[in-house]
């Protein structure tokens, strides 16, 4: 068999994760109207990819509206230091808050 | 109770224990009237049958915290199993026989001397119900869902657990497909405890995170 056709296979597109462990990335500012499952509290906030989840999931936010097909997307568990979330957070500067958000509400920094 | 001037006289002649008899006269709200609206066309239309919904009701009563303390006492004894566990928290439970009956995934957590984990969800009720069965009322009231974010250290001393500042506390907030389960620390004092002893130790807070597992709390004596 030929193996540069198994070497010339394309992804599709958002097949693959964009991201990869230890990537600084920001959470979108934006506010649309709808389902959205990343909180608030959140948006705007710097933190790092600690894991990227497998397989790829269905989009909560599009099947929350019946859309589950030709949808799936990665999922990341992101870490933010607490006191880059509260200013004035009182507990320990290495304490964390991890979440998973879908590759949708990420940004490269 | 019968002396209660409210009592509707339904026939009760007698009441087992020293609690009002539970009935609910308030008129139903607005989400109840919808569940029963939709629940009622949906079986009026052949798409579910009431005896689904019963059966959904006994899946979802099945699971209690008993089954995540078994987890828990397996990766206390069998450090291969832990590994397992940790790698892919789903397919660990399905190891024993516990089935999940969702999409969720799950991400087991472990507690060691510098990390305590403590789990919420912000935006609702997730929890690793497969695992624990249903949440405890306060883990689904908002003043634990918002202050476990803003402030877990004040919180868990609410819960008379004081973690040292040389320990970092993750919190955990669930919301789209992943649920999370606590992996506490096996107390000192242990060692000769069977994987049944270790169980019976562990309950469903200290699995949340609130709370680590004691030997002199929970312990069936």
């Amino acid at each position: 068999m030929d193996t540069s056709a198994l070497s010339a296979i394309r992804p599709a597109l958002f097949e693959r994760p964009s991201f990869t462990v230890g990537d600084r990335v920001r959470v979108s500012k934006r506010a649309p109207i709808g389902h959205y499952r990343v909180p608030i509290y959140l948006r705007g906030i710097a933190g790092s990819i600690v894991r990227v989840i497998e397989p790829a999931f269905v989009d909560n936010e599009e099947e929350g509206y019946g859309r589950n097909a030709g949808n799936k997307r990665h999922y990341y568990r992101v870490a933010f230091a607490m006191p880059d979330l509260w200013p004035d957070y009182a507990g320990s500067p290495n304490d964390e808050l991890q979440i998973e958000i879908i590759e949708t509400w990420l940004e490269q920094i | 109770m019968s002396s209660d001037p409210h009592s509707h006289g339904h026939g009760h002649s007698h009441y087992h224990d020293a609690h009002e008899a539970i009935v609910s006269d308030d008129a139903p709200g607005y989400y109840e009237i919808m569940e029963t609206a939709v629940r009622e066309l949906l079986i009026a239309k052949g798409l579910i049958t009431a005896n689904d919904i019963r059966h959904q009701i006994e899946v979802l009563d099945s699971r209690t915290p008993a089954l995540g303390a078994a987890v828990v006492a397996r990766a206390w004894t069998d450090p291969a199993f832990k590994g397992r566990l940790l790698e892919n928290g789903r397919a660990g439970c399905e190891e024993m026989g516990i089935s999940f009956y969702d999409d969720t995934q799950l991400i087991v957590l472990e507690n060691t001397e510098s990390v305590h984990n403590l789990i919420v969800c912000t935006l609702c009720s997730c929890y690793p119900r497969p695992v624990l069965g249903l949440p405890p009322d306060w883990y689904k009231l908002k003043p634990y869902r918002a202050r476990a974010v803003i402030e877990p250290r004040k919180v868990l001393a609410e819960f008379g657990t004081i973690i040292p500042d040389d320990v970092e506390v993750r919190v955990s907030d669930s919301t789209a497909v992943i649920r999370y389960l606590v992996l506490p620390r096996r107390p000192a004092g242990t060692e000769g405890c069977t994987e049944e002893q270790l169980a019976a130790l562990v309950t469903r807070d200290a699995m949340i995170g609130v709370i680590p597992v004691t030997l002199n709390d929970g312990a069936a004596q």
